[in-house]
């Protein structure tokens, strides 16, 4: 699973992106951010206010409870600010 | 037609590039955005340290893939939605600065409504579903800047009245 990170995320994180294996019993995006928060205190960090986090599976927006699957590509980043 | 690029642009020639042989538009809307060197949360406050607050540089960061795909869905929506005879959406990323260009938005319908209203949603819904990112930098350090209410209330208008019944 490739995990993706933009804005301040990726600066809190550290990395731009990073291929995880969560266990079986992480089936949603809310279960992923519990298990990646438990990575590292960076993670953590990163986390730690999830009003202002947003996420996108595949590249569509979706929902904390949005199932995920082995082989998706998963983004979290900050409400976007283009224009 | 969709275009994310780091290279600058030229409305006059994009709008003549979409226009050149046409004889069906009747109306264009050409909308461009450009980054100004205003200061922060109390902009025009006259506060003494404004000059020492003002934007020294934008760096759009974006979600490639991701951000092609929203605007093009972004842009068959508005061709759902009103009779265009073309449109354009060009944005740019990375570091620029006061009074560049950022993005570019053109209408072409055979009447002026569509051309207008159909510009102001494209702008619009951008702002509130194109993954972009702006980090401002200042003399004090730097700072992504923070999504605004007022862009997402002026998303939302759009909304079709058969959705929000939907709801």
């Amino acid at each position: 699973m490739r995990i993706l990170y933009f804005a301040w995320l990726r600066q809190k994180v550290g990395a731009g992106e990073e291929e995880v294996s969560p266990p079986d019993a992480v089936k949603t995006v809310a279960a992923l951010v519990a298990w990646l928060k438990a990575k590292s205190p960076a993670h953590a960090a990163a986390f730690a206010n999830m009003q202002a986090v947003r996420v996108a599976i595949n590249q569509e927006f979706a929902d904390w409870n949005a199932p995920i699957a082995e082989g998706d590509e998963i983004a979290f980043f900050p409400p976007v600010t283009g224009g | 037609m969709i275009r994310v690029q780091r290279e600058d642009f030229d409305p006059g020639q994009e709008l003549a590039r979409l226009t050149v042989g046409r004889t069906d538009i009747g109306g264009v809307m050409l909308f461009c955005g450009l980054v100004r060197d205003m200061v922060g949360p109390s902009e025009g406050s006259g506060d003494k340290n404004a000059a020492a607050e003002r934007i020294r540089t934008m760096t759009l960061e974006h979600y490639p893939g991701m951000t092609e795909k929203m605007l093009a869905a972004i842009e068959a929506e508005a061709q759902a939605r009103w009779p265009l005879q073309a449109s354009l959406i060009v944005h740019r990323y990375g570091r620029l600065h006061p009074g560049e260009n950022i993005v570019l938005v053109i209408t072409c319908s055979a009447h002026r409504q569509a051309a207008y209203e159909a510009n102001m949603f494209l702008v619009d819904w951008l702002k509130t579903k194109a993954p972009f990112w702006k980090l401002e930098e200042r003399a004090s350090g730097t700072s992504w800047v923070a999504a605004r209410a007022g862009d997402d209330a002026a998303a939302v208008r759009w909304t079709k009245p058969g959705a929000k019944a939907a709801e």
